[in-house]
């Protein structure tokens, strides 16, 4: 049962990438060509080298994709061990991204992975926009959130509204937490990116601190009063370090303390840990379930190969196993997906002015404002060298830093949101200025 | 902590020690490790299961090279049992690996008794007449088995064992047993002892609402007849009742005392689940029965007699707003009667094992008390022969899920290129009919190239025939699915494995755990548009 293909290492892949189909992708042209793109031209990132950016990488490997990246700021710990099957023992304290690219590359000869290691903050916007698809394995919302505002900020209309299909950037996103998980599929400006979804995820409930001080019922409170409470009236300035096993203990033999004084039963060392760590449950199958669901959308995206997700899918297997495929839909305003927030200006204002306003605006509330326009940097508030490369820009009207455009897209970075709340962000804004260019009737069509 | 426990911390949160001890004393057999067994495997080895023999008689090929991780360059030509055993190997050294460079179907044929020395087969890439020959001898060794199949852009996933029983089904989301609208007479005393009415507003808004609701719900039945709120009015009333003991709006104990109200309306007595597996002939046990069914003997009993239509206690309550005091006095009521209500199905079970002439500490303590305690959620699988799924599907289940008149009318109509629903349906199918059209014509549909056209219109002849031998309608299926199973031309892509294997490894960990609910019915992984199917065939 030989075939004149069984002697190629894409035997298997050839079936899906060579051969005609009628339940496939409208932009789907099976041939070698097709192939050889995926190996030599698509480009793709992948976000987070743990239990999933490990399934992933191994995946996307053996999906024809020769040209991976692969971003993650964590070290390798122990208790990674029972999922991220690239890592070893002795690869404890070794950056996860260098582990796993170097392991995947020494399994499936040719393919090419360049480690990342550092936080998503840290690479420039333009880093992001080198790739052709992003696929996210994250454990955080606040990392999601800021990765989806990076590509949603590629994101153009033209002037019906409409995205412009050569800057969308399409994402592929998955998620567990025990036996349960989520794959979804973002394309900024056609379907729902994060934002637009983002009640999907509810922030976690926190203990009220009365509770933790008065009426602590829970094995949980006693443990949290220790941790948020307790630790700062005994050790007056000295910052609670999860990851140092002495402090651990301590909250630990607190909360004991705590729990007996109250007559409140269950305080363990694990819950200890699994309370102040916020430990998410989390094991092998579910991430190989998730991780192949993400690989093979990626796949269809890029080549057409098959009819893609549309557009989130959800996993349960705590009970039989359930599957559901959700079709979410846009909204129409999201600040992030939109075609951005519409900002009207004074030709005379200038940018430190400009800055000034968009803290105060109710849609962004934005602080530590960094300026892009056109890719040149306007103004930066790190690193130290280009701030104080930019400074000087503060003085100068905005309407002159952008040759006198009347009407354009302006992309800043900063942090969004109120008090402890903040994260990082990137945001797309519509400048216009009055009473130059455009008529009002225009502006009134286009905003 | 000692290292494994630390390395296991994740899963040790999910399944506990006692999960993690069962997988460690589980031994495993693979038949094939292409890219669907390995995969399936690594997920357990990375677990820490006992033992893994794996068993395939092929050599590295360079086309595994694209396909399977447990492989390499240095390995084409070498046993792939040999290479794939000694990567797993390397993900964990606490787990004895070994491998069997032998054909799996013929390993079926002439050693049968081979399996009997497993906890567990899982068998991977086998066609029709090899499952349903290692089936029987597996049934027969009660031995559990488990079917995963990669096939182009499908899967499938299926259980076989006689019967699985549950205690720890860990549901996600379960109604807490409160017995809010049954509260036993310890629970009544200890509401006795608070008054609603107390004008100092600490203590008001310190009050548990599980004190709150028991007393409102008395105070209702003796205006109502000693009835609990039924109709929709009533129960209306009821949380107005609640609202109206409130001294001032922000009382959080009383927000949650309306919000939990439904608990008060809630019927008594056990749920449909339970009252099947309590009818069921099993429990009327013999010196044959298992633990698990002696046990529901005992369960039973007590419904009928000490519990007064209700099982034995679950012992524990939510949190919720109250005085720490009033809390841990709460839990302890609840616990006590647990305790008690334990004692109970304890003694029961001891003089049934008795009656059927077992050592009456056969069973030990710390399970009758699980079993006590996880009465209401209960689980019993139960699995058809595979060669009885095959001859003799349910029959109108396998039609409804080959039929969706919607797509059909839609595609003649706007000749769109959309899928049914029922996809997964049709892939079943075809994957069947492609296992026949391999004896028939010694290969699989669209294997090569050059014979796609003639492989279409045999595959669509031999689905026909199948159907038909099913006694189904055979035009509900879809041409274009048909073109697409040829495409496939029995391809084994690494990202569809991975699924697959993640489903078959996740269930083998909810069997050998007897933790969680394991699928019913026949999973197909429906990869074109990730609309998968469990087949209840």
């Amino acid at each position: 049962m030989a075939d004149s293909t069984s002697q190629s290492r894409s035997r298997d892949l050839d079936k899906l990438l060579l051969r005609p189909g009628n339940l496939v992708g409208s932009t789907f042209e099976p041939g070698t060509q097709l192939r050889e793109d995926i190996k030599e031209i698509v480009r793709v990132l992948v976000i987070g080298a743990g239990g999933l950016g490990c399934e992933l990488l191994k995946d996307l490997a053996f999906s024809g994709f020769r040209n991976l990246e692969v971003i993650d700021m964590d070290r390798i710990e122990v208790t990674n061990l029972n999922r991220q099957f690239l890592f070893r023992l002795g690869d404890v304290g070794k950056p996860k991204a260098e582990v796993a690219a170097k392991r995947v590359m020494e399994r499936v000869s040719g393919v090419d992975i360049k480690p990342h290691f550092c936080r998503i903050e840290d690479k420039p916007i333009s880093f992001y926009n080198d790739f052709s698809i992003i696929v996210l394995g994250l454990d955080s919302v606040e990392a999601r959130s800021y990765i989806n505002s990076v590509a949603c900020s590629f994101l153009e209309y033209d002037s019906d509204d409409n995205p412009r299909e050569e800057t969308i950037k399409p994402m592929v996103d998955g998620g567990t937490e025990g036996f349960k998980g989520h794959a979804r599929i973002i394309m900024p400006g056609v379907t729902p990116c994060f934002e637009c979804t983002i009640w999907l995820f509810p922030p976690q409930v926190k203990f009220p601190l009365c509770t933790l001080a008065e009426t602590p019922r829970t094995a949980a409170h006693c443990i949290e009063y220790a941790h948020l409470i307790k630790w700062d009236e005994v050790h007056s300035g000295k910052t609670f370090d999860p990851d140092y096993p002495e402090h651990m203990q301590w909250v630990y033999s607190e909360a004991v303390k705590r729990a007996e004084l109250f007559g409140i039963p269950g305080v363990t060392y694990s819950l200890t840990q699994g309370v102040v760590k916020n430990i998410i449950p989390a094991i092998a199958s579910t991430n190989a379930i998730i991780s192949a669901v993400c690989s093979l959308e990626t796949l269809k995206i890029v080549s057409g190969c098959s009819k893609t997700l549309t557009n989130y899918l959800t996993y349960n297997g705590v009970e039989g196993l359930h599957t559901k495929v959700t079709e979410f839909v846009r909204d129409k305003d999201c600040i992030v997906c939109g075609p951005g927030v519409l900002i009207e200006l004074e030709v005379s204002i200038t940018l430190k002015k400009f800055i000034d306003l968009l803290e105060d605006h109710p849609k962004l509330l934005l602080t530590r404002v960094s300026v892009t326009y056109r890719g040149d940097n306007l103004y930066m508030q790190a690193p130290p060298v280009l701030e104080e490369m930019t400074r000087s820009n503060l003085d100068l009207p905005l309407f002159e830093l952008m040759s006198k455009t009347p009407t354009d897209i302006v992309h800043v970075t900063g942090a969004a949101g109120k008090g402890d709340k903040k994260q990082s962000c990137s945001r797309k804004l519509r400048v216009v200025f009055k009473g130059v260019g455009v008529t009002d009737m225009d502006m009134a069509g286009g905003a | 902590m000692a290292e494994p426990k630390v390395k296991y911390d994740r899963q040790l949160r999910i399944w506990g020690e006692q999960g993690q001890a069962a997988l460690e004393k589980a031994s495993i057999c693979l038949l094939n490790c292409g890219p669907t067994g390995s995969e399936t495997l690594k997920n357990l080895v990375l677990g820490g299961v006992g033992s893994i023999t794996v068993v395939d008689g092929s050599k590295v090929e360079v086309g595994d090279l694209g396909n399977n991780f447990m492989v390499d360059e240095s390995s084409v030509g070498e046993s792939k049992a040999k290479c794939v055993c000694a990567f797993l190997q390397e993900l964990n050294d606490a787990v004895k690996a070994k491998f069997i460079e032998d054909c799996p179907e013929e390993l079926i044929e002439t050693n049968p008794s081979f399996f009997s020395q497993f906890t567990l087969v899982i068998a991977t890439q086998l066609v029709e007449d090899s499952m349903v020959k290692l089936d029987r001898i597996c049934r027969e060794a009660n031995i559990i088995l488990i079917f995963a199949r990669s096939y182009g852009l499908m899967g499938l996933v299926r259980i076989s064992v006689k019967e699985h029983t549950v205690i720890e089904s860990k549901p996600d989301h379960f109604l807490d047993d409160l017995r809010l609208n049954n509260p036993w007479q310890e629970l009544r005393r200890f509401t006795e002892t608070i008054d609603l009415n107390t004008t100092d507003a600490v203590v008001h808004k310190h009050t548990p609402y599980i004190i709150i609701l028991v007393k409102i719900a008395e105070e209702w039945a003796n205006t109502h007849g000693g009835n609990l709120p039924s109709t929709r009015e009533e129960k209306r009333q009821f949380k107005d009742l609640i609202k109206s003991k409130m001294i001032t709006m922000d009382e959080e104990n009383y927000k949650e005392a309306m919000e939990a109200s439904y608990k008060v309306f809630s019927p008594r007595g056990i749920g449909p689940n339970l009252q099947k597996i309590i009818d069921d002939s099993c429990a009327e046990v013999d010196t044959n029965s298992s633990d698990f069914w002696v046990m529901v003997a005992a369960l039973k009993e007590f419904i009928a007699n000490e519990g007064g239509g209700e099982t034995p206690l679950e012992g524990s309550i939510p949190d919720m707003t109250s005085s720490t005091e009033l809390y841990v006095n709460l839990q302890k009521t609840y616990q006590a009667k647990a305790e008690a209500d334990f004692l109970v199905i304890e003694q029961r079970v001891r003089n049934l094992l008795e009656k059927i002439s077992r050592d009456p500490a056969s069973i030990s303590r710390a399970n009758i008390k699980s079993f006590s305690k996880n009465a209401r959620k209960l689980a019993v699988c139960r699995y058809r022969l595979i060669e009885d799924e095959f001859n003799s599907p349910v029959q109108p289940e396998l039609q409804k899920y080959l039929t969706d008149e919607d797509y059909r009318t839609l595609q003649e109509a706007n000749s769109l290129k959309v899928l049914p629903e029922n996809t997964a349906g049709g892939l079943y199918i075809l994957l069947r009919a492609a296992d026949r059209f391999a004896v028939n014509y010694n290969k699989f549909p669209g294997q090569f190239d050059s014979e796609m056209d003639e492989d279409i219109s045999r595959l669509k002849t031999t689905a026909v025939g199948l159907l038909n031998d099913l006694g189904c309608n055979s035009s509900a299926l879809s041409e274009d699915l048909i073109n697409e199973m040829c495409r496939y031309g029995a391809s084994e892509l690494h990202a569809v494995a991975a699924f697959v294997g993640g489903v078959a490894s996740q269930e083998v960990i909810k069997l050998i755990t007897r933790q969680f609910i394991p699928m019913s019915g026949t999973f197909i992984f429906n990869g074109i548009d990730n609309k998968s199917q469990l087949l209840l065939l």
